[in-house]
């Protein structure tokens, strides 16, 4: 304990007041309701009734990079060394819907990720691997429709029926307009390719998660944990609430919803986060949606650990925090871990970086004996109290973005948008007073020459072979196919059918990326952000 | 807002096609608390935009941001475009986001006035954006004067 004595009172990140002693005073009420039992509503200690040593987390490294093949090639070796699920980064192109050799696109081809142009692609991404023996998860918003077509058009190749694809597609545009950017559409129509998607994953995919409402960019672009926790939440509701009014009965897709959360560095307060939100959903699906399967209740969660997190400054010290995260997140009870190489602040990361940071959970999960019991800290005076907190002021804000007519306004409004870019200034204001200490960047700094990462460059030859195919596809598909399929897409997103049948169609007639938004941007138009008022 | 004859006119642009903008907009915060006049372009612009729109906002720093690593190309683009428009001399070129110090070097070289990695401190930006300006102030002044 520090003898230094502080004037002020300590705050969690969010800035919840936190006492140095906590006692059974702080729990009082009708505590064993609100907490409740392992695996049982509202899921406050767990979503399951046994520990992680009968069914482990997902260790999911997000990687993805270059050309189809030298992805191929990275699954291959993360496989090979214990990884038990695969996420996908798809490069800019591909995430804004842009043919790779379109002007815009010629400079970011494979870079954060691999380049995805038309089903070959896809195709060659999963070469060799079967899908009916991997989950993957994709990181795409913008284009989500498109690559969940591609996705299960490879499984249909492969002879793998649908019913057994497993995964999880973010597909979380709301999002993508206040952090992240990758947006092309207005909300509305954008909101409608999501339901969309729900609806025909719902119908057809019953194993595959059809969005993974995401707090991550939330928390990454400076919101605080509170912020990360309700934004997300408010996310949700507006996806619920959009698949509902086409007449869907709310049990029938809710099961397939999940989360994605970044765990920073406040130990407690993240995992007070995880523990709350899935109290919170379970209150929101039961209580104000009247869902009645116990499936649709549960807040499944995945998570990364990382981030803007990371320093650049003796970027080692990175190693540390992304097993700290680990742990807070797996105290917190999550589904599955990314834990991020201590390089990415400067680079995509190495095989060797990539296989330290793999190894990092793996210590956790079968060292350390965290897996042994479900929830350990449930019951403790202070993680009780805080996740309690958490709820309260997460539901506050809940209310607030409510009363403001709901996520799309406020976002249209550009008011998330202001109040995370302000915290983020306050933040890194706090930073440069020392006020937050992040050691080796205000304390225990020394001068350092920049360690010598080699920086990641696209390999010219991989660009060309992704080039090369995607004339070759261009010119070697029926083209009266293509053609058609575009027609039909067209007519369908003028119309109020759903258009996932129409999108197989079209990547099925290897109609590219390019081609298929290009169509989509014609009918529904693009967003303008909002002016920014800083 | 009226324009200030001594106040320093900034750019924050987002080149490429790279939504990451939490520098971005922290760093126009803290230069606007410094005093300067700053102009946020939002996501995605073009080089041929930015330097439009510099033009049209008569600023004296041009500052991207880019945290996709297509920053050699994209600065590249947009030094070229500057100087077509004949603009190279009266505003600076400066370029903040994700970029090992081996690139570092060669965007200064490439006529990138400044250059600010991750690790950057705010206080550093600030100042050497207010050391920048100040140059690109007296520059001009110096250019109109008939004598």
């Amino acid at each position: 304990m520090s003898t230094t004595g502080k004037p002020k009172g300590a705050t969690s990140s969010s800035g919840i007041p936190i006492k140095p002693i906590y006692t059974p005073e702080d729990v009082k009420g009708p505590h064993q309701e609100r907490i409740g039992e392992p695996g049982k509503y509202p899921y406050t200690r767990s979503l399951h009734p046994t520990p992680y040593s009968q069914r482990l987390w997902t260790f999911r490294q997000y990687s993805g990079l270059a050309a189809a093949e030298d992805t191929n090639q990275r699954y291959k070796f993360l496989l090979s060394q214990g990884q038990t699920g695969l996420s996908v980064a798809m490069d800019l192109p591909s995430q804004i819907g842009y043919d790779s050799d379109d002007p815009l696109a010629e400079d970011e081809v494979g870079r954060v990720g691999v380049a995805i142009s038309s089903l070959k692609d896809m195709e060659l991404i999963f070469d060799g691997i079967s899908l009916a023996d991997v989950s993957t998860s994709f990181t795409i918003n913008g284009t989500a429709a498109a690559t969940l077509a591609m996705y299960f058009a490879v499984a249909e190749k492969q002879g793998v029926p649908l019913a057994k694809v497993r995964g999880t597609i973010q597909n979380d545009i709301l999002k993508e307009y206040v952090a992240r950017g990758t947006w092309i559409f207005p909300p509305e129509p954008s909101l409608r390719l999501i339901a969309d998607s729900i609806e025909y994953c719902a119908r057809h995919a019953p194993k595959f998660n059809s969005i993974s409402i995401a707090g991550a960019h939330f928390h990454d672009a400076g919101a605080s944990t509170v912020q990360e926790l309700a934004f997300t939440l408010a996310d949700g509701i507006t996806y619920v609430d959009w698949t509902r009014r086409r007449g869907i009965p709310v049990d029938e897709f809710a099961p397939q919803l999940s989360f994605f959360f970044y765990t920073h560095n406040d130990f407690f307060e993240e995992i007070a986060k995880y523990r709350a939100g899935r109290r919170l959903w379970a209150k929101i699906m039961k209580e104000r949606f009247g869902a009645k399967d116990p499936r649709s209740w549960m807040f499944r969660a995945g998570v990364v650990c990382g981030g803007s997190m990371l320093t650049a400054q003796q970027p080692h010290n990175n190693i540390v925090r992304v097993a700290y995260q680990a742990m807070a997140s797996v105290l917190g009870g999550v589904q599955s871990v990314f834990t991020a190489a201590w390089d990415e602040a400067y680079t995509i990361p190495s095989e060797e970086t990539a296989e330290l940071a793999l190894r990092t959970q793996q210590v956790l999960a079968y060292e350390t004996g965290v897996a042994n019991v479900v929830d350990p800290l449930g019951g403790s005076y202070y993680v009780e109290s805080l996740t309690d907190a958490v709820e309260r002021e997460a539901a506050k804000l809940i209310e607030d973005i409510d009363a403001r007519g709901g996520m799309v306004p406020c976002i249209e409004k550009g008011y998330i948008q202001s109040l995370i870019a302000r915290r983020a200034y306050e933040e890194q204001r706090k930073i440069e007073s020392g006020e937050k200490v992040i050691v080796g960047v205000n304390k225990f700094a020394r001068e350092e020459t920049p360690p010598e990462i080699a920086s990641y460059d696209v390999p010219e030859d991989a660009k060309r072979r992704h080039l090369e195919r995607l004339n070759r596809v261009r010119k070697e598909r029926d083209q009266a196919k293509a053609k058609a399929a575009l027609a039909a897409l067209e007519r369908a997103a003028r119309g109020a059918e759903n258009t996932m049948p129409y999108l197989m169609d079209a990547v099925k007639a290897y109609c590219t990326m390019g081609e298929i938004y290009g169509t989509l941007r014609g009918v529904f138009g693009t967003f303008k952000e909002p002016v920014m008022q800083l | 807002m009226t324009r200030g004859r001594n106040v320093i006119r900034v750019l924050v642009a987002k080149v490429g096609l790279d939504g990451h903008d939490r520098g971005a907009k922290v760093v126009a915060q803290a230069l606007r608390d410094a005093g300067m006049e700053v102009i946020y372009t939002g996501l995605r612009s073009t080089p041929e935009h930015v330097v439009q729109t510099a033009l049209q906002e008569d600023v004296h720093i041009l500052g991207l941001s880019i945290l996709s690593g297509a920053h050699m190309a994209l600065t590249r683009k947009v030094l070229a475009q500057l100087k077509e428009q004949g603009a190279d001399k009266e505003m600076a070129v400066v370029v903040g986001g994700t970029m090992p110090p081996v690139d570092v070097r060669k965007l200064k070289e490439m006529g990138a006035a400044a250059v600010f990695p991750m690790g950057t401190a705010m206080s550093t930006v600030t100042k050497e954006m207010q050391e920048l300006g100040k140059r690109m102030l007296a520059a001009r002044e110096n250019a109109a004067s008939p004598a």
